[in-house]
């Protein structure tokens, strides 16, 4: 197990040069000068010059991206060109407010999409899970920006409920974690369904009832351990996406979070932002795939890895 | 079948000629589909809502880009049965202009992605060795990407308008359909069908496109709808947040951005534009599932 995890966390190396060249990539190929962007139009030619050097622009390709990894791996992500500064850290300052939020959505969808699925898999072709599964689409179908509007507009400015940007407080993350949790929720219910009907079938299922076992003792220790792989899978990704890709909602809410910090950034053209959260975004997705695939031998013991 | 209603008499050369030929593939598929009700329901929303855009300029009431600034933010009622917005456009009008861009780029980004999807995946599959290897561990880097960061980093890249847009999730999507594709052909490479016409001499051009594509193409139309749905909610999605279609222009999402600043003062200028994404989305959707359905009865 120990080796096995060794063994992962090394072949994790390749991945994270691949993600760092690509998003060194895009710093490449995006028009513009960035020496322009950050000394703004009265610069002077020597001061360009000067800067070029600084930042290294003129080496050969493969010794700046050398340099880039160098100072990733010393925590440097570069410095904003807006406001000089560093990078990780304007990130980091704005994480949890992120946090809060995917973590609220993720358990929201938990908690609303694994029972849904689970019962619609017990009454199979029935009525309850034809409607299960219409309502799962249907929430599935809504872009999670209009129903983020559409909240704003019924509780925040014809109720007054909730604030219509902003707010502070458990209460104003209610509405947001709801609809950023919502159609994930009806992913899981629809991938929890299928999970549940494919362990159904198996024969220890047969035979846990064939021995009199309780309902709910197959329901938990039987079908839904069995069903959890794929359930894991989405969720380890699931969560990730969650933390770094919730740019509507926040902008919806105008939650000073990491989706929102992407747009202004993208708005800004500020280059070294971008490449922050892109490579942190997707340096999570990895981490997160790594540890879905170690929790696949705890939920499912016949996993072995040598 | 036949149809048990026709005497035996009855039956021409040509329907015999059709009862032996047996029914195809795609045949059963469509019987199969069109006994799903929510199915046929999403087809028919559909093609309303296609007919519906198409006829835009029949069943526009008003030019979607004259601006009345007497006539601004006022309620539906019976001249703008969808209200105006902020500069005194008729918002119906404007959502009926609006769905050519926001269908018309989604559809062709899908077709981008599944297009060069088909093509790479097809390539990496039949050449095999360290070419595919070296495709497939680049497929896995995307794979690492979520995909919003994905396409915001490629809009970022190219600049924010609708083109860029389309390009973004048109190429956000090839190894996704490349990856399945690579599966399927791999899996038909070992069928007798494609060694027999080996065997007949069949050049690898001939084997690939017309033996193996045909066999492998179901769940590349499966994908590519419920990817159709995904990749109009995301022009949509770019386009809300300022980085697709630019105004004036009409689209869905950029009127929907458009009407955040007047959520208290006219909220008809964002409920409409969004109701149209969500209707395109869901009919999308449901067709979606029923070709799973009819594809693969196999499927729950």
């Amino acid at each position: 197990m120990l080796t096995y995890i060794i063994r992962r966390l090394l072949s994790l190396i390749p991945v994270l040069l691949g993600i760092s060249f690509l998003v060194f990539a895009i710093g490449k190929v995006t028009p513009g000068d960035p020496v322009q962007m950050m000394l703004g139009s009265r610069a002077t030619p020597e001061d360009i010059v000067r800067l070029r050097t600084q930042l290294h622009l003129d080496d050969p390709l493969l010794v700046q991206y050398g340099k880039y990894v160098w100072e990733i791996l010393h925590g440097n992500l570069g410095r904003s060109y807006r406001g000089q500064t560093p990078v990780l850290q304007e990130i980091i300052s704005r994480a949890p407010a992120s946090l809060e939020l995917g973590t609220a959505a993720f358990l929201f969808s938990i908690l609303i999409g694994l029972p849904s699925g689970v019962i619609a898999a017990r009454y199979h072709n029935r009525f309850v899970d034809n409607a299960i599964m219409l309502i799962a689409l249907g929430w599935l179908s809504l872009p999670e920006f209009w129903l983020a509007i559409l909240i704003v507009i019924i509780f925040g400015v014809q109720l007054k409920w909730i604030p219509v940007t902003g707010g502070e407080g458990l209460s104003s993350l209610i509405a947001p974690a709801f609809c950023l949790g919502i159609a994930p929720a009806a992913v899981l219910a629809r991938l929890t369904r299928s999970s549940v009907l494919e362990v159904l079938q198996e024969d220890y299922i047969r035979t846990a009832r064939a021995k009199g076992l309780r309902e709910i003792l197959i329901n938990f220790r039987h079908i839904l351990r069995n069903a959890m792989i794929p359930i894991v899978t989405y969720l380890g990704l699931l969560f990730a996406g969650l933390i770094g890709g919730a740019v509507f909602i926040e902008s919806v809410f105008a939650r000073p979070g990491l989706g929102r910090f992407a747009i202004l950034a993208i708005n800004a053209r500020d280059m070294p932002q971008i490449q922050g959260i892109v490579l942190l975004g997707a340096a999570l997705y990895v981490v997160m795939n790594l540890v879905v695939d170690i929790l696949y031998s705890v939920i499912d013991p016949r996993i072995h890895y040598s | 079948m036949s149809d048990p209603k026709i005497a035996p008499a009855e039956i021409s050369v040509r329907q015999i000629a059709t009862l032996q030929k047996g029914r195809s593939q795609w045949r059963m598929a469509w019987d199969r589909y069109r006994r799903n009700r929510t199915a046929v329901f999403g087809l028919v929303l559909l093609l309303i809502l296609i007919l519906v855009v198409l006829c835009a300029p029949i069943l526009a009431t008003h030019d979607p880009n004259v601006i009345d600034y007497s006539y601004v933010r006022k309620p539906p009622n019976a001249q703008h049965i969808f209200g105006t917005d902020n500069i005194g456009r008729d918002v119906y009008s404007r959502v009926l202009w609006g769905g050519r861009d926001s269908l018309r780029v989604g559809m062709v980004a899908v077709f981008i992605s599944v297009f060069g999807g088909v093509l790479l995946g097809m390539f990496s599959a039949y050449v095999g060795g360290i070419v595919d290897t070296i495709i497939q561990r680049f497929v896995d880097l995307t794979f690492a990407f979520p995909t919003i960061l994905l396409l915001l980093s490629i809009v970022a890249a190219l600049g924010p308008n609708l083109t860029t847009v389309l390009v973004a999730i048109g190429i956000s999507g090839i190894p996704g359909y490349s990856r399945l594709m690579r599966g399927s052909v791999l899996q038909a490479l070992n069928t007798d069908y494609v060694l027999a016409a080996r065997l007949m001499g069949a050049r690898d051009g001939r084997i690939l496109f017309l033996h193996i594509f045909p066999n492998v193409m179901s769940p590349m139309i499966i994908y590519g709808t419920l990817g159709l749905s995904g990749g109009i909610m995301m022009t949509a999605g770019l386009s809300y947040l300022g980085l697709g279609a630019q105004p004036p222009a009409p689209e869905w999402g950029a009127m929907l951005n458009l009407g955040r600043t007047f959520l208290q003062s006219a909220p008809w200028m964002s409920i409409y534009p969004g109701l149209a994404v969500f209707i395109a989305v869901l009919s999308i959707n449901l067709i979606g599932d029923g070709l799973r359905d009819a594809f693969d009865p196999k499927n729950f």
